[in-house]
């Protein structure tokens, strides 16, 4: 029997109608020793107001130089089970569709070698095993890949990609986020467990705008579904939700960035050369409208948390790219992306703050990229600008 | 027991094999979906094939038993089909309609939280906490825990003008987009970090990369230590030193705290992605159920509640109104902490002799 614990102040966290995170660790407490003691630990550190983890070290399983994340307890005389506590990365599948009998079996391996808990999913993405010590790490892994599975990324290596759910369930996806997110993956294999850059690096794969992966906000490589054509518009769907209460006027015109549309009370009409495809009528009106044209994504760059000169939002690169099996122009373009890094990042450097230390125009040259008006919000404002000797021949 | 014979390099499994056989057969080709509550949604394909998803919240750290009693319940209702969402809600994939009440008899039987699709507040996005993480000023879970408890209701019932994305994050590090929600909660230090022992960063750290670490340059050399010092005028506490060189200890449960953020989202709808921004400088940690920032998240959420036109965002809202306006319809204090004085200061000033008063 794993050790009890008196947990007071974590009791007040079972109260209320949200699911507890508490219970949670209580119930794989009741059947494991590091379950046990990372729950004990957790009840200091409410106590005390401080983390006791420690992190560092080499850790991980013969091969790879990343998907296992290194973790001690700083208190292991006290909670000696958690004294290595590691966390496994399983790289999970394309927009997080599992089947039952995965799950299953997922789980009797983690109770066999693990604390019985999980993270489904962490923030990047991977399905993370939460807790288990070095010694268990290469039957984990030989338990898992021999079904199939692989690990995830972590330090400075290409990290577990994700995705929205894209085709697969959601009729706005004008590329096929799944299988992009899928091959990429396999294509990358080295580059993701083989740490090799200068740091992290994230990709992200949204079907359209609405971005519901937010890899704008936190992809190194942000690939946002966009079309180029017009919106189709069904007239009596728009009549339906006009009939349903919906104020077409206020919700829909009025709202419209771009001011391209307007409604005269029986029929919608956009003007198609003004809409900048922000998808607010789509998303509202998803029975009445259909982007109809070329397909594609647009190819952004550079997001990141505030670490080190402030949070950044990723910026256009290239505005549009056909994207399709087996996405080779994508793929040239993220192999000199890796190339402009490898060769000026510096250490812990992400590619984002790369190019903005040595400038767009570097870094596009790099990459054979041309400059286009939709890389930017606006050109320069000052009149200090760099001429080079080409330049001057042109 | 000998373990099997292990692989690499062979990624995740093919995604195909994963999907219930209506996704498989309409994928691509879907037509329109219906939010039909909180907790259900159906989406039509141009087939006419339907799927229902009914989705639950999840506390995002799962022991293997609710792992297992969602898996049982897929398979029972589901054909084995389960998916998870960005906010870490619970996606059970129905195909044939006759299985859907059932599921929700049983979900709501077990006390499964059903809701989160539509213009609601969904689940918060979240970081590890004193849970496991070796840099956190506060625990992700206990936060998500008692604001989900708050607004429950926004969650399996009520509407909100558009969604509302919270999130949180146990240090400036932000694991997850926090620095683009509605309103997210960042843990924060306040007090210089402290060197106890010069020789463990001797032997534990490099030099130069501490010293590229700091985002305002307030960390030298000290030679005569072999170890570095930093300049207390300079240093804003991000932490990331202690990440590359721990004997930089920077803990301090009587400083440490959190700051609130607000107006950020990541889709390109109506206005451009935006990052948050501060609200709230700092509220001490007060665990375990922190009601100093339940209190003040509620004042933000009420004033958005109050006189937000529907579609806008928290942060569409505050720009309709203005910041003055912000400030003064939810009573929080404006402070030197709310002017910037980091990288991008100079783009934040107002130049425009244009207010609301």
């Amino acid at each position: 029997m794993p050790k009890k614990y008196e947990t007071p102040l974590l009791d007040e966290l079972e109260k209320g109608p949200f699911p507890s995170f508490v219970t949670e660790i209580k119930k794989a407490a009741a059947r494991s020793d590091m379950a046990a003691d990372e729950l004990g630990q957790l009840e200091k550190s409410y106590r005390d107001k401080r983390g006791y983890w420690k992190h560092g070290g080499i850790v991980g399983v013969r091969g790879y130089g990343s998907g296992i994340i290194g973790r001690y307890s700083s208190l292991r005389e006290q909670f000696p089970n958690v004294a290595n506590f590691h966390t496994v990365r399983i790289n999970s599948t394309s927009a997080f569709f599992y089947t039952s009998q995965f799950l299953k079996e997922m789980c009797d391996i983690w109770d066999q070698y693990g604390s019985g808990l999980t993270n489904l999913h962490g923030s990047t993405g991977d399905l993370v095993l939460l807790g288990t010590n070095t010694e268990n790490l290469e039957p984990i892994f030989a338990e898992f890949s021999s079904r199939g599975w692989d690990l995830g990324g972590s330090g400075s290596a290409m990290r577990t990609l994700s995705c929205c759910v894209g085709p697969a369930r959601c009729e706005w996806s004008n590329i096929n986020t799944l299988d992009i997110n899928y091959n990429l993956t396999q294509e990358f294999q080295d580059e993701m467990h083989r740490p090799a850059f200068p740091y992290k690096f994230k990709i992200k794969t949204a079907g359209c705008a609405v971005d519901c992966i937010a890899s704008i906000a936190r992809a190194d490589l942000s690939i946002i579904g966009t079309w180029k054509g017009k919106i189709a518009v069904d007239q009596s769907e728009v009549a339906n939700y006009a009939k349903k209460g919906m104020n077409i006027t206020e919700e829909i015109v009025n709202m419209c960035p771009t001011k391209c549309m307007s409604y005269d009370g029986s029929k919608l009409t956009i003007n198609d050369a003004d809409c900048n495809r922000c998808m607010h009528c789509i998303a509202k009106m998803t029975k009445a409208l259909k982007p109809t044209g070329e397909k594609g994504a647009t190819i952004l760059m550079g997001s990141k948390a505030p670490f080190v000169i402030g949070a950044t939002l990723s910026w256009v690169i290239v505005p549009f790219m056909k994207l399709e099996e087996p996405y080779d122009e994508l793929k040239d373009l993220i192999r000199k992306m890796w190339e402009f890094w490898d060769e000026h990042g510096k250490n812990r450097e992400r590619i984002g703050e790369l190019v903005i230390r040595k400038g767009m125009r570097e870094f596009l040259e790099f990459i054979g990229v041309e400059p286009v008006p939709q890389q930017v919000k606006e050109p320069r404002r000052d009149p200090f600008f760099f001429w080079t000797e080409a330049d001057l021949q042109k | 027991m000998s373990a099997p014979q292990r692989r690499t390099d062979i990624g995740p499994p093919h995604y195909k094999d994963f999907l219930p056989p209506v996704i498989q057969k309409n994928y691509g080709d879907w037509k329109y979906h219906e939010v039909l509550n909180a907790g259900v949604m159906v989406h039509v394909a141009n087939s006419g094939d339907k799927i229902w998803s009914v989705r639950v919240a999840s506390p995002r750290l799962l022991s293997t038993d609710t792992i297992r009693d969602m898996a049982d319940m897929a398979e029972k209702y589901c054909g084995g089909y389960i998916r998870f969402t960005t906010r870490n809600n619970v996606e059970f994939l129905v195909s044939d309609e006759k299985n859907l009440t059932p599921l929700q008899n049983e979900l709501k039987a077990k006390k499964y939280m059903m809701g989160g699709i539509g213009s609601r507040i969904s689940n918060i996005v979240h970081t590890q906490g004193w849970v496991h993480c070796h840099s956190a000023c506060t625990d992700a879970s206990g936060l998500v825990k008692v604001l989900m408890d708050e607004f429950a209701d926004y969650f399996t019932t009520k509407e909100t003008p558009n969604k509302v994305r919270l999130a949180v994050a146990c240090c400036v590090n932000m694991c997850g987009a926090v620095h683009c929600s509605d309103i997210a909660v960042v843990a924060i230090h306040r007090k210089v970090p402290v060197v106890v022992d010069h020789d463990k960063v001797k032997n534990m750290c490099e030099v130069p990369s501490t010293i590229a670490a700091c985002p305002t340059g307030a960390i030298s050399p000290d030679p005569a230590k072999k170890s570095v010092k930093v300049n207390a005028d300079k240093c804003m506490y991000c932490g990331n030193c202690f990440t590359v060189c721990p004997p930089m200890e920077i803990h301090d449960p009587e400083n440490d705290g959190v700051a609130i953020v607000v107006g950020g989202k990541v889709g390109n709808l109506r206005s451009n992605p935006k990052f948050s921004k501060l609200a709230v400088p700092f509220i001490k940690n007060n665990p375990p159920r922190w009601p100093e920032v339940v209190t003040v998240v509620k004042k933000i959420l009420d004033a958005y509640l109050a006189d937000a036109k529907k579609h806008e965002r928290v942060g569409e809202w505050i720009e309709r109104i203005g910041w003055e306006k912000f400030f003064k319809v939810t009573g929080l204090p404006f402070t030197f902490q709310h002017i910037d004085d980091f990288t991008i200061a100079r783009e934040t000033f107002r130049t425009a002799a244009t207010f609301k008063w």
